[in-house]
């Protein structure tokens, strides 16, 4: 009797052993617990308030240490609409009340750093800081969420997003990684507390910062995801130069940089590393664009800025380009992967993105004389004193647009003279410029190509009503068919009917790390999955 | 001497005010504004408003005499105040940096006077041999190879020759740890950019110690010291390298005020989180205060330096002190 219970208990065992193996996706390994992760940042963040700040030096040594309400699914980072709750229980909640509130369910076991737990009161709190912060408070991205009408806590563990309309822009909005949560007693006490300290619930503790060398974080015993973080801490040096980050990797004193590098470097560290270095790559959701000054002539004619778009030759030069520098998918106005982006036959409807080389330049030819250009000038072209892609890019262009016969010079500044001239001097004929964002939102991030009296970012002075009217109409459209639609209407209008502004190519993202980083998975922005907390180290 | 002292001294106030003024006026021709820098420089979407807040907060939307008076009642009460682009005090951001970057100094000063005094010295005493030639060749090849280049070539070399001979890279840490908490680990660090430093500045002591033995081993005291017999060794070392050590004491002393702040590439080579690289970056970032206090900090150092050189010069050279 005894030795059947036995066989049957073992005979179960193994069942159960065999159905979790049958579980696991093949090749899966179960994640080790400890060890430090270096990884090298190339800057540092100004503040520690990621509310005010923009960059993603703040986001890589500092998401760690925070939680988000809904992030994008780290076990899934490459799809664009793939998100998840992160405090918040459940599925990400479907809209209700025709499609106008959200209602958020919050975990109960969420404790921040210093013990106190997390209500739905502090969630409100930082939504309320991002949304509509005070005087003398300064919130990047309170624009994202122009269709909220209220933020407000029922009770401990519910939070209620009401809409003034449906919005396809507001669940990636949410997932925007700088939307750290932070605890209401501070910020009642002090709106400006969390730029000089770290108080968040996420799976790290903030351990002690060198400033300018390196921020330092220990395993949080008490987050919310049982068994998780894997790694008992991580150090975030701050390294300038890609060239030491790179030898840093070679050199084993970081396992991985988190932003992305070049081919030239990832060839380099496959050729020296071999199989100890893992290289991941993906399309970035950053974009080359080139900006054309509407007030300078001939700039201002539609046919001469219609003729800049039709010399390039994106479809070869993504292919030559994409061996030198970090830029490759040719794509339009939204990015690439998303399902409101163009496929290729709507591309090439598009000027500039014409199959037939020959025929686009003899179109632009053909535009430049008829409006009258004088080909013996020679025009500014504004660029960034930055390797990748910008002098790369800027250079080709410089040659694409000789091949019709307009000679430009390049002027190439610092960041921030780069910028007066974009911005203040407007003293440019065409400037190189860019749109890199964090979590994709078509919606919101093709808000660049608004007239300037709209958008901030729009820096080559036109206004465009027609392309204004279709970007409302999307943005408060719920119906993602016609959403595709107005998007296609207002990429044709500013890239080829009003000829705008222009699109060169879109980024390519190449991590290369040391193969004994596991769990880590690449998105398409830098900005993204940088919780860490289901990374581990295989060593 | 101590009228001389004293001379030097007062010198100082009209030095700093000069040199405050001057940058201060020179970072406000500089075309950038840190807003923007901090709030579009990555190219991501931004508020409007948010730029305008920012320039509140920083001060910037104040009238530029009111900014200058504030520096220079600052500079009075040697209160920096704090940086723009970080919001930390200046003080303890220079304070952090200044530790290394006076370690590497210090250490490219061994170097240099360790490697330049006796080769420039056998330079000279063996002038036009094959000794004079290669020391030349060695001293000059220093000042034309760029620090920071053969910063590069020692970090290359290191990961090759490691991986060759033990079959993993190794390179020098790219974290800081101080010499008193784990000396190894400190000097693993900071003895390869001392030595890229250094040879560039013992190459430049190299060619003025010789140059200076040259001219004073023709001076008639060293040729009577010689036809009273003395013995050569004690000519050169007692009579000769004294006096000739007074303009090699000048080049060490402005190369010595250089390297604190003035790596601004080997630093980042190295990653040393020192003075060269918080400089490039506050000036990069369009942080006024912090590069206004860093100028001041270096022409502080200078004056210092300057100052001690003077003070040697007088030891070294009864006339000085006498006149």
């Amino acid at each position: 009797m005894k030795s059947i219970r036995l066989k049957t208990a073992c005979a179960v065992l193994a069942g159960i052993a065999i159905g979790m193996s049958a579980a696991l996706p093949a090749g899966a390994v179960t994640p080790k617990h400890g060890g430090i992760l270096k990884f090298v940042v190339p800057a540092e963040p100004p503040s520690f308030d990621a509310h005010r700040e923009t960059t993603f030096a703040l986001i890589h040594p500092l998401r760690p240490f925070y939680s988000l309400l809904i992030r994008v699914n780290p076990d899934n980072p490459s799809s664009t609409t793939d998100f998840v709750c992160d405090v918040c229980e459940g599925p990400v909640p479907k809209p209700t009340d025709g499609g106008k509130t959200y209602t958020f369910k919050i975990r109960k076991d969420v404790k921040f750093h210093n013990g106190d737990h997390l209500f739905a009161q502090d969630v409100v709190a930082t939504y309320q800081k991002i949304i509509s912060p005070p005087a003398g408070v300064v919130s990047a991205r309170k624009a994202y969420y122009v269709m909220v009408d209220s933020v407000t806590a029922p009770d401990h563990f519910t939070v209620v997003f009401k809409l003034k309309y449906p919005s396809g822009a507001f669940i990636p909005a949410l997932a925007v990684p700088f939307n750290f949560l932070y605890q209401k007693s501070q910020l009642d006490q002090d709106m400006h507390w969390y730029e000089k300290n770290i108080n968040g619930s996420g799976a790290f503790r903030f351990k002690d910062r060198e400033a300018g060398a390196v921020i330092r974080g220990v395993r949080n015993p008490d987050y919310f995801v049982k068994g998780r973080p894997y790694l008992d801490g991580f150090d975030a040096i701050f390294a300038k130069k890609e060239s030491l980050r790179v030898q840093a990797i070679r050199g084993d004193r970081a396992a991985i940089e988190f932003r992305g590098f070049p081919p030239k470097s990832r060839d380099d560290l496959v050729k020296a590393l071999g199989k100890d270095i893992t290289v991941e790559t993906s399309d970035w959701n950053c974009v080359l664009l080139t900006t054309i000054n509407h007030k300078r002539k001939p700039f201002d004619d539609v046919r001469v800025r219609r003729a800049l778009t039709l010399a390039i030759d994106r479809w070869g030069g993504s292919q030559y380009l994409s061996k030198i520098a970090i830029v490759k998918t040719v794509g339009g106005i939204v990015f690439p992967g998303h399902a409101l982006a163009a496929n290729k036959k709507e591309l090439q409807e598009i000027a500039g993105y014409w199959p037939d080389l020959k025929k686009s330049r003899a179109e632009a030819r053909k535009l430049l004389k008829e409006a009258g250009v004088d080909l013996s000038k020679t025009y500014y072209f504004n660029n960034r004193a930055v390797d990748q892609p910008y002098k790369i890019v800027g250079t080709w262009l410089i040659d694409q647009w000789k091949q019709v016969g307009l000679k430009f010079e390049q002027h190439v500044f610092p960041t921030g003279p780069f910028y007066d001239v974009l911005r203040q001097k407007k003293e440019y004929d065409v400037s190189a410029d860019f749109n890199c964002q964090s979590i994709v939102n078509p919606l919101v991030d093709v808000s660049k190509f608004l007239s300037d009296d709209r958008s901030g970012s729009q820096y080559g002075q036109w206004q465009d009503r027609e392309v204004d009217a279709l970007f409302d109409k999307m943005n408060q459209s719920a119906d993602p068919k016609e959403q595709r639609k107005l998007m296609r209407e207002m990429e044709k209008l500013t890239l080829d009917t009003h000829a705008n502004g222009f699109i060169t190519l879109w980024w390519n993202r190449i991590i290369p790390h040391r193969s004994y980083v596991k769990g880590w998975k690449i998105s398409p922005s830098h900005y993204l999955n940088q919780s860490l907390d289901n990374v581990w180290l295989d060593k | 001497m101590y009228r001389y002292i004293l001379k030097r001294l007062l010198l100082v106030i009209p030095t700093l005010f000069g040199a405050a003024l001057l940058v201060f006026t020179l970072l406000r021709l500089i075309p950038g504004d840190i807003c923007v820098l901090r709030m579009a420089g990555t190219g991501g979407y931004f508020d409007e408003a948010a730029i305008q807040t920012c320039r509140v907060e920083m001060g910037t939307d104040l009238p530029v005499v009111g900014q200058f008076f504030s520096f220079i009642w600052g500079l009075l009460r040697f209160d920096f105040g704090v940086s723009m682009w970080t919001g930390q005090p200046i003080i303890s951001e220079v304070a952090l940096r200044f530790e290394l970057s006076l370690q590497v100094a210090i250490m490219a000063t061994i170097v240099a006077i360790l490697v330049a005094v006796p080769l420039g010295t056998i330079s000279a005493v063996k002038q036009n041999t094959w000794i004079d030639y290669l020391v030349r060749c060695i001293s000059i090849a220093g000042i034309a190879i760029p620090s920071f280049w053969l910063g590069i070539m020692i970090i290359l070399g290191l990961l090759l020759t490691s991986q060759h001979l033990f079959g993993t890279p190794w390179m020098p840490p790219i974290t800081y740890r101080p010499i008193w908490e784990d000396p190894l680990y400190n000097l693993s660090m900071l003895i390869w950019p001392a030595v890229a430093t250094g040879y560039r500045y013992s190459a430049v002591a190299t060619r003025m110690t010789r140059s200076a033995m040259l001219e004073v081993l023709r001076e008639d005291y060293v040729r009577t010291a010689r036809a009273k017999g003395l013995w050569e060794k004690l000519i050169i070392r007692r009579h000769a390298l004294k006096n000739a050590m007074l303009p090699v004491i000048t080049v060490i002393g402005i190369e010595f005020a250089f390297l604190i702040g003035g790596l601004v590439v080997t630093e980042q080579v190295f990653n040393l989180n020192g003075l060269g690289k918080l400089f490039v970056e506050s000036v990069v970032n369009n942080d006024y205060t912090m590069t206004q206090a860093l100028v001041m900090l270096v022409v502080m150092v200078f004056i210092f330096v300057n100052f001690l050189v003077d003070i040697c010069y007088a030891w070294l050279d009864p006339r000085i002190r006498y006149s």
